[in-house]
């Protein structure tokens, strides 16, 4: 398969960028439209891209770990945030969240339990979209 | 707390058993747990008055119902005691029976799971933990049965048994569940009190049958009782612990526990007790398979034992305690016995052997002694459970003849049998055509536990005061819910039960002389396949009927199953509004906006399109622009999250389709414009149902609608402005765990299934 120079440049150019709103939209997700749902997507298209350019061998390589340990390691993440909840609230999913605390740049930090839950969202999501397209790319191969 | 204690202990030990016995010198170790737990029940019966009780509880679903509430009194205590003390023994004999078998480790896990089930069985005071433990020893006696996995017979058994008690499981959850309902109470301890509110119920008699139905099913009454004599394709140790000691007594004790609130059922316990021993008795006085033998007798002994609840007086409640220690304790030990001859001869066969005892002298002791109480002989335990069997029949003002009747010729088969498993293989002479056989004494973990259990069946036998005031009184007690005093003799006198136990020695006797006789009618007698038979076939019926449906639905073309998805839909729909007359409100009301008319018309031009053309690629076109047509509509409408995520999917799905659309084959039209026009009128039917569906969601009103509450909450609550993602990753956390949960099984499933295609390639080339 012959490779586009423009397409292979222009998904080195936007993945850093993808990625890089992808978690943007995930952290502003709590307040304004956005979410882990939505920045998993994002993130899966960065390397999408990358897999449409330069093959799935490259896109898996920029990657670093297998899109199934991503899924596993969203969903670790997801249930470990219930049953922290569970643990220290009495009930599984409980929302616990930490004081806010004030960052320069950030503003208001506020953590807590659904943000991580929703961090297991984006990592599963990412990881259920390049899986089903890695997977159906190597078929071709 | 206290009562979940020796569960998990069990049931920990089971979980550790893969790991520890490739490490430990002899399994027999593990026999240490189970004497352990036994030794604490011991202590706890010891402590507890004879109609005192212990509870203890752990909430679990508190709202269902469901509580980790557990009791103890003498009867359970005496199920439990049972459990644990017979499976040390077992656990011992395993360990020489299964000597060195690969897989030990696994076998002493399930053994040991369905221990911890069988006590958890025995102490439960919820019915629904009651009927969590009952299917774990159905699940473990599967597993059990069917563990030389590799023998397709083996498997075919352990799946008729798992189906006949799973079935009756079902039923008895059913009757489980309006027992409760009608108690006000889920807990035994509680509704065994309520016996005149619960015989005031309507459902009385539908209940009580689905109880018992179970109960028949597990402790294998006819006609459900095929299943007991094929278990035997498990090895020995399980036949002798779950098959006749312990598991197949749940139903029986099930039937005891409920007995003060399900009583009047003397007709249908009676009967069907009285025709179950009949029937294991008459099939197994022509069995020459020493398991098989042994399998009938329990069927028999089952039978007295639930014909004994039937009646149902405080005499009858005593004898079947009596009988069923009894048997537990014989029954087990000839099991194990019959293990061991044919660990030592290789054949179970009784027609081939003969004359053991100087080979096997330690063998044929326990056989000896465990065979005498079996077959009632004084001063054993057995007769004792023989002479009550006898003496409720004959205090009984009606019906007595008729179960005297049953219990005498029942009573002599048994005796017979008793003989022909544990006296004949060992004492008999050499018979022409009887080729002497290789044999060898096992060493002492194979005699010795089946020695054990008979010793304490004579000891039993010898002190029976000591007996009556331990064991039988509490168990008695437990079962009528009030104190009562037992005492047990040997002597009685000269009497009808003496009498009777005479006529049934010399009968046995006489038919254990005709026993080469009876062998000869073997074949004729197994060739009567009765209810099996209609297993075999409602099992291959049920087969074919799946495969049928699946033949007609499962047709593997992708337009066909969407066909008949939406057909089913369509119909379900539009069945609804007509037989509810509940036709949307579809008057026009205010003006138009002209933006989402326009995005409409736009997004129905696309679905025409992608309808119509034969090119792959103009059909992806077509329904991007129906997917980003319906996200600028949900943009109008002031929903950015669902539209950002519409347009993410819809570039994804593309770029996915891209990917694959040189794969696919080329568009095939339907080959009957018919096939085509029902397609296009389906679609628009389906179309405008939905349609039609969305309108009246949004017009009808159940409730309060939640949308207010959970936009006034979010903030205040969970510390978010945006109310879709708190809702998503807050208020309804678990459902988004479980969608995600899905994604990432569908992922496993694309990749699973993309993979298989290389190798097939492979093939063809």
């Amino acid at each position: 398969m012959s490779r586009s120079f423009i397409l292979s440049r222009t998904a080195r150019m936007l993945l850093p960028v993808l990625v890089v709103l992808s978690l943007v939209t995930f952290y502003r997700g709590h307040h304004l439209p956005g979410g882990g749902f939505i920045g998993g997507l994002l993130a899966a298209s960065g390397f999408a891209l990358v897999a449409l350019g330069d093959g799935t061998a490259a896109a898996r390589r920029l990657l670093r770990i297998k899109p199934v340990s991503l899924m596993a390691g969203g969903l670790s993440v997801a249930l470990g945030s219930g049953i922290l909840g569970l643990v220290a609230g009495g009930a599984l999913f409980r929302g616990l969240w930490l004081p806010e605390i004030h960052i320069p740049v950030l503003g208001v930090v506020h953590l807590g339990t659904p943000m991580l839950f929703d961090a297991g969202v984006y990592l599963t999501v990412a990881g259920f979209a390049l899986q089903v397209l890695f997977s159906l790319q190597e078929a071709d191969a | 707390m206290t009562l979940l204690w020796p569960i998990l202990v069990l049931a920990g030990t089971g979980f550790l058993a893969p790991l520890l016995s490739p490490r430990l010198r002899s399994a027999a170790l593990f026999a240490l747990v189970p004497a352990a737990v036994a030794g604490w029940f011991a202590w706890q019966m010891a402590t507890l008055g004879k109609d005192e009780t212990m509870t203890s509880s752990l909430p679990w679903f508190g709202m269902l119902g469901a509580g980790l509430d557990f009791w103890l009194d003498g009867f359970g205590g005496l199920m439990a005691l049972l459990a644990t003390g017979i499976g040390s023994l077992i656990a011992v004999y395993a360990s020489g029976y299964m000597g060195g078998h690969p897989q030990m480790g696994r076998f002493l896990m399930l053994l040991f799971g369905f221990m911890a089930a069988m006590v958890g069985v025995v102490v439960a005071d919820n019915l629904i933990l009651l009927f969590v433990f009952w299917e774990l020893t159905s699940i473990t006696s599967y597993l059990l049965i069917g563990f030389n996995h590799e023998d397709k017979e083996a498997r075919a058994k352990a799946l008729q048994a798992l189906l006949v008690t799973g079935a009756g499981g079902l039923a008895m959850l059913a009757g489980l569940l309006l027992l409760g309902g009608a108690a006000d109470s889920w807990k035994l301890s509680e509704l065994l009190g309520r016996g005149e509110q619960i015989g005031a119920s309507p459902m009385y008699p539908v209940f009580t049958l689905l109880i018992l139905a179970g109960a028949a099913a597990k402790s294998a009454q006819v006609p459900l009782h095929f299943w007991l004599p094929n278990a035997m394709a498990a090895p020995t140790p399980v036949s002798a612990y779950l098959h006749s000691a312990t598991m197949v007594k749940a139903g029986v004790f099930l039937l005891a526990r409920l007995s003060p609130v399900l009583d009047g059922t003397v007709l249908w316990h009676g009967t069907l007790g009285g025709v179950t021993l009949l029937t294991g008795a008459g099939l197994g006085i022509v069995q020459h398979d020493l398991k098989r033998i042994l399998a009938y007798t329990t069927l028999a002994v089952l039978g007295t034992l639930t014909m004994l609840i039937g009646v149902g007086t405080e005499l009858a409640l005593e004898s079947m305690v009596v009988f069923l220690v009894g048997h537990a304790l014989y029954k087990a030990a000839l099991f194990m016995v019959a293990g061991t001859i044919d660990h030592g001869t290789g054949t179970r066969d009784v027609r081939r052997l003969w004359g053991l005892r100087r080979i096997m002298p330690f063998t044929a002791t326990a056989a000896l002694l465990a065979a005498f109480s079996k077959a009632g002989f004084p001063p054993f335990f057995g007769f004792i459970g023989k002479e009550y069997v006898y003496k409720t029949g004959s205090a009984m003002e009606a019906a007595a003849p008729l179960l005297l009747g049953v219990a005498v010729v029942g009573n002599t088969m048994l005796f017979a049998l008793a003989l022909k498993a544990g006296f004949h293989p060992f004492w008999s002479k050499r018979q022409a055509g009887a080729d002497p056989v290789a044999a060898h004494e096992g060493p002492p973990s194979l005699w010795a536990p089946p020695l054990a259990l008979a010793l304490a069946g004579l000891a039993l036998g010898l002190f029976p005061g000591w007996a009556a005031e331990t064991v039988v009184a509490s168990a008695v007690c437990g079962i009528m819910q009030h104190p009562v005093e037992v005492s047990l003799a040997l002597w009685h006198g000269l009497n009808l039960p003496l009498l009777l136990s005479g006529v049934t020695i010399a009968g046995g006797f006489f038919l254990y002389r005709q026993r080469r006789l009876l062998w000869r009618h073997h074949h004729t007698v197994e060739a009567l396949r009765g209810p099996m038979h209609v297993y075999e076939r409602g099992l291959a019926g049920l087969v074919d009927f799946a495969k049928a449906q699946t033949r007609a639905l499962q047709s593997g073309t992708l337009s066909r199953y969407i066909f008949i998805i939406l057909g089913s839909t369509t119909a379900l729909l539009l069945w609804k509004f007509a037989h509810f007359r509940e036709w949307p409100d579809l008057a026009w009301r205010g003006g138009v906006d002209w933006v989402p008319l326009a995005l409409c018309i736009m997004v129905m031009a696309g679905a025409v399109v992608a309808t119509t053309t034969s090119s792959r690629i103009t059909i992806l076109f077509a329904l991007g622009v129906v997917g980003l047509g319906i996200a600028v509509i949900f943009l109008f409408y002031s929903a950015p999250d669902l539209a950002i995520t519409q347009i993410l999917v819809e570039a994804l799905t593309i770029i996915l389709l891209l990917m694959v659309v040189h794969h696919l084959a080329p568009i095939r039209h339907e080959q009957h414009s018919w096939g085509t026009a029902s397609q296009a009128l389906l679609s628009v039917v389906f179309g405008l149902c939905m349609g039609l569906l969305v309108r009246h969601a949004k017009e009808l009103q159940l409730a309060a609608s939640i949308a207010e509450t959970l936009a006034a909450w979010s903030y205040p609550e969970a510390h978010g402005r945006n109310v879709v993602n708190v809702i998503l990753v807050d208020f309804r956390a678990l459902d988004t765990f479980g969608e995600i949960v899905v994604l990432a099984i569908a992922a496993i499933g694309v990749a699973a299934l993309l993979q298989r295609e290389p190798s097939v390639r492979k093939e063809r080339t």
